[in-house]
């Protein structure tokens, strides 16, 4: 079966999505990060999206599901690379991501996620609200 | 207004909405759409095509070009044969469902498009059109 591969970078997790996914990817994907984030004790999981032209309700649904089941788990999720386009489109199909942070790029992910470990994981500093 | 090219294709099942994704975005792109034109019409594709096989049944899309004078429009109409929507106007609000996603899918859809319509009938089924000009 389809997988989007998951690798591991020291405490963290890193996922690029390069294709357009098809919904069953999706669950999967999020399925899979569920279990690596408790196999691989991971502290923080990076999503590059910077590939994807479209984040429809159900890419959109999937990040907030991926990023509140790693705060569970006392992981921190960080998505990176949204294209301005996919951006203005998310704001106006009325999804604006609530729980779920980002950065610019990769670089400023990890500095987000190597910051929320230091100042330790889900109680300070990153609690996942979207104005902080 | 005039009709420059015109095709249908089926949404069977889940993996038909990227299929449409893809076909929505190259006759985005003939029509000289920009960047965030091309996004907003295919992601309201998006949620239409898979409105259309969760609720329908699946269906197909009918795409059109359309000219009207120096304009440029892309539209899309979306049918199934499901049993229809009971109550359209709930349907349209945000946040409302009947099945266990967002409630974003036919207002979002309408927020991205130029103009928006949708017909239903109880054991019928449901046509949504919709039309973005460049």
């Amino acid at each position: 079966m389809e997988r989007i591969p998951i690798l591991k970078m020291g405490e963290f997790l890193l996922v690029t999505i390069q294709v357009d996914m098809h919904d069953r990817l999706a669950t999967t994907l999020q399925d899979d990060l569920t279990e690596r984030i408790v196999k691989a004790r991971a502290h923080g999981v990076l999503i590059d999206i910077s590939s994807l032209e479209v984040v429809d309700s159900f890419i959109g649904r999937m990040l907030g599901n991926i990023a509140a089941m790693s705060r569970v788990l006392d992981a921190q999720t960080v998505v990176v690379g949204m294209r301005p386009a996919v951006a203005i489109t998310l704001v106006e199909l009325g999804l604006s991501l609530p729980g779920v942070r980002t950065a610019l790029n990769v670089e400023r992910g990890m500095d987000l996620l190597r910051a929320a470990l230091r100042n330790g994981g889900a109680e300070n500093g990153m609690d996942g609200s979207p104005q902080d | 207004m005039e009709v420059l090219k015109t095709d249908r294709q089926p949404i069977r099942g889940t993996e038909d909405v990227v299929l449409v994704r893809q076909a929505v975005r190259a006759w985005a792109i003939e029509l000289g759409f920009s960047l965030v034109d091309q996004t907003k019409i295919v992601t309201a594709a998006s949620e239409l095509a898979r409105n259309a096989v969760i609720y329908g049944g699946g269906g197909h899309v009918n795409l059109d070009a359309l000219s009207d004078g120096a304009r440029r429009g892309l539209r899309l109409s979306f049918e199934d044969e499901g049993p229809g929507i009971k109550d359209v106007e709930q349907a349209m609000k945000d946040g409302f469902t009947t099945g266990n996603g967002l409630g974003l899918g036919l207002s979002g859809a309408k927020r991205l498009s130029s103009e928006f319509e949708i017909v239903s009938a109880l054991g019928e089924g449901t046509r949504v059109t919709i039309t973005r000009w460049k």
